[in-house]
C-alpha cells in the first residue's frame, strides 16, 4: 500500500449523477436465465427502470416491481402475506428457479425485514429467494450487481475438498488480499494438478468464455463462474477455492467470498484492455505458479491491431466524471493508449479491492510519462463542470444528464453507461472500448464550427 | 403491494420537476437518494436539451437516515442560490422523503431567510397523486404564490390588455408534441386577432406571472395540465377559460367559437365592433386543413367501418376517438385512458363514439383487450405500439408516455388546423400499411410467414391443426387469417374437438357467420 501514496485521492460532496443500483436487474436477469427479479419499491423505482431500460421493458422481461402502496408504508398490510401473494403469482406465471428480491430505499426506511421474511416465503412457495439490498441510500449504479452477487455467495454449494488439513492454517490469511506478493500465499503443491478457480462478475456468456479460454491457454481451467448462466449451476465454494474478480465494483462480493466462504482472493488488475487482461492473467498464473506463455507477444499484437484508433486518441485529454466504478480501469487503459487523464471521478473507491489496479495505473503513468491523474471520490458534478470548462478536455466521459449540455458547449462527450453494457473485457474487446472512446472524436464537426462557437441557448439569453 | 411491470404516468415528483424546469431560471432541489435524479437524463435525452437541467438532489444517504437531514437541505438550497441565482428554488419531496417525514417546510422557511431566491416546498403527496396531477398542482401553487406576492407588493396589474389577449396554460417540458402545439396555438390566436399574453410554464420568467390577470381569458389546451390554475384565476380574478381541446376539425372550430364568445364580451366596448370568426373557421377548414377534404376523398372511404382501438391520456385519447369516429367514419371498438382521475370527463367525451370504454392503468388489460378486439389499427402510447408489434397490428402513437421518437425535429403539432393534417397522415399511414400488407396477401405475394396467432395470451389447451386444414388456412387472406384461426379454435374448444380438420373449419364458419 505504501506505493499508493503518490496517487492523490480527494473526496467531494457526493452530489453527482448516477443510475440507481436497482438498474442491475437489467443485465442480471438476462445473465441468469432462470431467475426473476422483483424490485420491492415505489413508483419512483418503477419509473426509473422503465425509462432507463428502454425497450427491454417491452420484451416481457423477467423483472417486475412489487409496488408499495400507502397501506404497506403505514404497515396496515402484512408484508409477508403481500410478498407471498405476489411471489405465488410470479411462480404461476413464469416458474423461475430463483426469485431475487431487490430491497430499495423505501424498504430500508420502513425497515421491512426482507431477510427475515424471505425464508418463510421461500418455504411457502418452494422457490429459493435471494435478498439483495441494492438501494440508492448506500450504493451507486453497478454496485447493485455487487449486492446481488454477495447475496448469492451464500447460496453457492459448499465445495468438497479432499484435503481439510490446511483449514486452520489458512484462516490467518483469509483476510489478506494478495496484491503485494502472490508468492507469500499459502500455495500447496497438490493444487498443481487440481486448480479450483472461480471467477466472479456478471459478463455476457461470450465474453466469459473468451476469458475462460485465455486462461486455458495458460493451462489454467476455470472451475466456475459467479453468477452462472443458470441459478442451479452456481459454483461450489470453500476453503481451498481461489476467487478472482473481473469487475472493479465487486468489493462486497469479494469480502463475502473471503469471510463467509473462506475463499482465497486473487487481487489482480481487471481484464479491461490488452494491458489489463495481460496483467490479470499474469497475476492468476503467478498465484498458481504457472509460467506464462506468449503473453507479451499476444499483447503487442493486439496493440498493433488497434493502431488506427490509437492514432486518433494519442495525446488527447479525457475527463471522467464518474458514475459506474469502471473509471480506474478505463483511465489506466486510456493512459496506456496515449491519452492524458485529467480527473478520474468515481462514486466509491475500495483501495484494498482495487489495489492491484491502482498499482497498474501508477506504473502505466510512469511508463507513458504522463502525470498522475487526480482521483475524486463522491464527486460534485457542479464543481466538475466548472473544472471541465477550465481544463477543456478533448473528451468528457459522463452520464446522459450532462452529455448534451456539454456537447452544446463544445465539449466532446461519451456516454459512460455504454461502457457498462458494451463488451469491454478480455484482450480482444479492446477494439470495442476504443470504438466507444473514439466515436465522438471521429464525428465530422468541422463544417459546423464556423457557424457557431457554442450551440447552447443559455449564453444567448443573458 | 401491487405487481407492476409498467406504468403510464410517472411518480408525483416528476410532475413537479417538469413544471419547475419549464419555467425559466427556476431550480428544483429534490430531497432524494442517489439515482433519483433520472429526470435530468430523460429531459436531456428526450428534448435533446442543450442546457443543464436545473434539477439537483439534496442526497438522502445513510447519515440522513440515522440523524435526519439537519442543515444539509438548507445549505444545499443556499449553495444553489449563490451558484446559479435562480428566481425560485422548489424543494421537491420524493417517495423517500415522504416516508422520512422530515419537516421540509421548516427547511424551506429557514433557507428563505438566507437565500436571495424565493423558496417554496412543492405540495404534492407522493402516494396519492401521479405525475400529471402533481404538475397541475405545482403550476397552481407557483401561480398562486407569485400572484399573492405581487398583490402584497402592490404591483399586481389587473387592467385588461388593449387588444384581446389570452394566456396559454400547461405547455410543459418534456410533453408530447407540446412545443409544436404551442406554436400552432399561437398561430391560431394571431390569425383570430387575439394576442398571446403569457405562455406558462414553458419558457416564462416568474416575474411575469403578475401579468397573468391582464389577459382576457385563459386557454387550457390539455386536460391534464393547467386546469387547476385556470379555475383559480376564474374564481379569484373572474377570468374565463376555455378547456376545449382544439384537436380535430370540430373541436378546433368549437374552440374558436368559444374564443369568439369571450372576445365579444368586451371588444364591442373597446373597439366598437364585434368579431366574427365564422369565415375564418370555414376557410381554415376548407383550405388550410386538408382533413375535411381527406375525409371526403376515396382514400378515406376505404377506411370506413374499419376497426380501431384507442388508448392514451384523457386529452389525446378522447380527441382521437372523436376524429376517428366523428370525422373519418372509422369504427372505434374500444377507447380508453389511464387517467383514472379524469374518468368522468372521459366517459362523457367518448360516449356514443365507441363500443366500449376501458379505464385502467394496467397495460396488460389494455393488451388483452386489443388482442381480443383484433382491430385493424391501434392509436395509443409507446406501450400500445409494442403490443401492436407483437400481435402484428399497426399502431400510431398519439399520447405520452413519451419516447425520443415523439420529439421530432420537424413541425408536428397535434393541435389546430395544421394538427388535423398531421393526424390525418398518422391515421392514414397506420391503416394504409396494414392495407398494403393484406393486398400482398390477397395476391399471394410474399406470404412466407407462418400463421400469426394474434394473441397476447399463451395458447391454452392443445389444439392441433391437421395438415390439410393448415393448408386451407393458408389460402385465407392474411388480414382475416388470424381471426379465423382464433374463432375456429374457440369453436373447437367449445365442442371438445382436439384436431381441427377442414370439416371443423367450415363447421365453425357456418356457426359463426351464418
Amino acid at each position: 500500500m505504501k506505493t499508493l501514496d503518490s496517487l492523490a485521492f480527494e473526496c467531494e460532496t457526493g452530489n453527482y449523477h448516477t443510475f440507481c443500483p436497482i438498474s442491475c436487474v437489467a443485465w442480471l436477469y438476462q445473465k441468469i436465465e432462470d431467475s426473476f427479479f422483483l424490485v420491492i419499491g415505489t413508483k419512483t423505482c418503477g419509473y426509473f427502470l422503465q425509462n432507463a431500460l428502454g425497450v427491454t421493458i417491452f420484451a416481457e422481461p423477467r423483472y417486475a416491481m412489487a409496488e408499495l402502496e400507502e397501506g404497506d408504508i403505514s404497515a396496515q398490510l402484512n408484508d409477508q402475506k403481500e410478498l407471498e401473494r405476489i411471489c405465488l403469482r410470479i411462480k404461476s406465471d413464469r416458474n423461475p428457479s430463483v426469485i431475487v428480491w431487490i430491497g430499495t430505499c423505501t424498504t430500508e426506511i420502513v425497515k421491512m425485514d426482507l431477510e427475515g421474511i424471505a425464508p418463510k416465503v421461500e418455504k411457502q412457495i418452494g422457490i429459493p429467494i435471494v435478498v439483495a439490498r441494492a438501494n440508492g441510500l448506500d450504493y451507486a449504479f453497478t454496485q447493485g450487481e455487487d449486492t446481488v452477487l454477495a447475496a448469492m455467495v451464500h447460496r453457492c454449494p459448499e465445495y468438497k475438498t479432499c484435503n481439510n488439513n490446511g483449514k486452520e492454517q489458512n484462516k490467518v490469511q483469509q483476510f489478506k488480499v494478495q496484491t503485494i506478493s502472490a508468492k507469500e500465499s499459502t500455495f500447496q503443491p497438490n493444487r498443481l494438478t487440481r486448480i479450483d478457480l472461480v471467477l466472479f462478475g456478471s459478463l455476457p456468456s461470450s465474453v466469459a468464455s473468451q476469458l475462460t479460454l485465455e486462461l486455458k491457454r495458460q493451462s489454467i481451467s476455470v472451475s466456475g463462474w459467479l453468477p452462472s448462466q443458470k441459478y442451479s449451476e452456481l459454483p461450489g465454494l470453500g476453503d481451498n477455492v481461489y476467487v478472482c474478480g473481473v469487475n472493479p465494483f465487486l468489493s462486497r462480493t469479494a469480502t463475502t467470498l473471503m469471510r463467509r466462504k473462506r475463499c482465497q482472493l486473487i487481487g489482480a488488475p481487471f481484464p479491461i484492455g490488452p494491458d489489463g487482461t495481460r496483467a490479470w492473467i499474469e497475476k492468476i498464473c503467478s498465484v498458481f505458479q504457472v509460467t506464462t506463455n506468449g503473453l507479451e507477444e499476444r499483447e503487442n499484437k493486439l496493440w498493433k491491431n488497434v493502431q488506427d484508433y490509437l492514432q486518433i486518441i494519442n495525446g488527447k485529454s479525457v475527463f471522467f466524471m464518474g458514475d459506474n466504478l469502471l473509471e480506474i480501469s478505463l483511465a489506466r487503459f486510456s493512459i496506456r493508449c496515449g491519452m492524458i487523464v485529467y480527473e478520474i471521478g468515481i462514486p466509491y473507491m475500495d483501495r484494498r479491492y482495487q489495489a492491484a489496479e491502482l498499482l497498474l495505473l501508477q506504473d502505466t503513468c510512469k511508463k507513458m510519462q504522463t502525470p498522475l491523474p487526480r482521483i475524486v471520490e463522491k464527486p460534485d458534478n457542479y464543481s466538475q463542470v466548472q473544472r471541465i470548462h477550465e481544463l477543456k478536455p478533448h473528451l468528457a466521459i459522463t452520464g446522459m444528464a450532462h452529455a448534451n449540455p456539454l456537447e452544446a458547449r463544445n465539449i466532446d462527450t461519451k456516454w459512460s453507461v455504454e461502457f457498462t453494457f458494451a463488451q469491454i473485457h478480455g484482450s480482444s474487446n479492446a477494439r470495442a472500448i476504443l470504438e466507444l472512446v473514439t466515436r465522438p472524436l471521429r464525428r465530422c464537426k468541422d463544417s459546423f464550427d464556423s457557424i457557431s462557437q457554442s450551440l447552447s441557448k443559455q449564453g444567448m439569453i443573458s | 403491494m401491487k405487481l407492476a411491470y409498467w406504468m403510464y404516468a410517472g411518480p408525483a415528483h416528476i410532475g413537479t420537476l417538469r413544471v419547475a424546469s419549464s419555467f425559466r431560471n427556476v431550480h428544483a432541489i429534490m430531497h432524494a437518494p442517489l439515482g433519483d435524479d433520472h429526470f435530468n437524463v430523460m429531459r436531456s435525452m428526450l428534448e435533446r436539451e442543450r442546457d443543464f437541467t436545473p434539477v439537483t438532489a439534496s442526497v438522502v444517504d445513510r447519515h440522513v437516515l440515522s440523524r435526519g437531514s439537519r442543515d444539509k437541505v438548507v445549505s444545499n438550497i443556499s449553495r444553489k442560490g449563490e451558484e446559479q441565482r435562480p428566481d425560485l428554488i422548489v424543494l421537491t419531496p420524493t417517495c423517500t422523503s415522504s416516508i422520512l417525514q422530515e419537516d421540509l417546510q421548516n427547511f424551506v422557511d429557514r433557507a428563505a431567510l438566507y437565500s436571495e431566491s424565493d423558496v417554496i416546498l412543492a405540495d404534492v403527496n407522493h402516494y396519492r397523486v401521479n405525475e400529471l396531477q402533481a404538475s397541475d398542482k405545482t403550476l397552481d401553487q407557483i401561480v398562486r404564490y407569485y400572484l399573492e406576492k405581487a398583490h402584497n407588493e402592490g404591483i399586481l396589474n389587473r387592467s385588461l390588455t388593449d387588444v384581446p389577449s389570452a394566456n396559454i396554460m400547461g405547455i410543459l417540458t418534456p410533453g408530447f408534441h407540446n412545443q409544436h402545439d404551442c406554436r400552432e396555438l399561437k398561430r391560431l390566436s394571431r390569425e383570430s386577432g387575439v394576442s398571446i399574453n403569457l405562455v406558462i410554464p414553458e419558457g416564462e420568467f416568474l416575474k411575469n406571472i403578475k401579468h397573468l390577470p391582464r389577459a382576457w381569458f385563459n386557454a387550457v389546451p390539455y386536460r391534464e395540465m393547467g386546469l387547476m390554475s385556470a379555475t383559480f384565476l376564474e374564481k379569484e380574478y373572474g377570468m374565463p377559460y376555455i378547456s376545449t381541446v382544439p384537436i380535430g376539425i370540430s373541436n378546433t372550430a368549437d374552440f374558436i367559437t368559444q374564443v369568439e364568445k369571450i372576445v365579444n364580451l368586451w371588444v364591442p366596448a373597446i373597439l366598437g365592433k364585434r368579431v366574427n370568426y365564422a369565415l375564418y373557421v370555414e376557410n381554415q377548414t376548407r383550405f388550410v386543413s386538408q382533413a375535411a377534404w381527406f375525409a371526403r376523398s376515396i382514400d378515406c372511404q376505404n377506411l370506413a367501418g374499419k376497426e380501431a382501438a384507442v388508448s392514451g391520456d384523457a386529452t389525446h385519447a378522447a380527441s382521437i376517438t372523436k376524429i376517428l369516429a366523428g370525422e373519418m367514419g372509422i369504427h372505434v371498438s374500444c377507447s380508453g385512458t389511464y387517467c383514472k382521475h379524469d374518468m368522468e370527463w372521459f366517459n362523457e367525451q367518448v360516449q356514443g363514439l365507441c363500443d366500449e370504454v376501458l379505464i385502467t392503468e394496467d397495460h396488460t388489460k389494455v393488451g388483452d383487450t386489443i388482442a381480443r378486439i383484433d382491430p385493424s389499427a391501434i392509436f395509443g402510447t409507446q406501450m400500445e405500439r409494442h403490443i401492436g408489434k407483437r400481435i402484428d397490428i399497426p399502431c400510431g402513437v398519439i399520447s405520452s408516455p413519451v419516447h425520443i421518437q415523439n420529439f421530432p425535429l420537424g413541425y408536428r403539432p397535434f393541435l389546430g388546423y395544421e394538427g388535423t393534417n398531421q393526424i390525418s397522415d398518422l391515421i392514414y399511414n397506420s391503416f394504409n400499411l396494414g392495407m398494403e400488407d393484406h393486398l400482398s396477401d390477397v395476391f399471394g405475394g410474399h406470404d412466407t410467414k407462418g400463421i400469426s396467432t394474434k394473441s397476447l395470451s399463451i395458447d391454452e389447451g392443445n389444439i392441433c391443426w391437421s395438415p390439410e386444414a393448415e393448408l386451407e388456412l393458408r389460402q385465407i387472406p392474411g388480414f382475416v387469417r388470424g381471426k379465423i384461426k382464433k374463432n375456429t379454435e374457440v369453436f373447437a374448444r367449445k365442442n371438445d374437438i382436439s384436431e381441427i380438420t377442414v370439416d371443423v373449419m367450415y363447421a365453425a364458419k357456418e356457426i359463426l357467420n351464418p
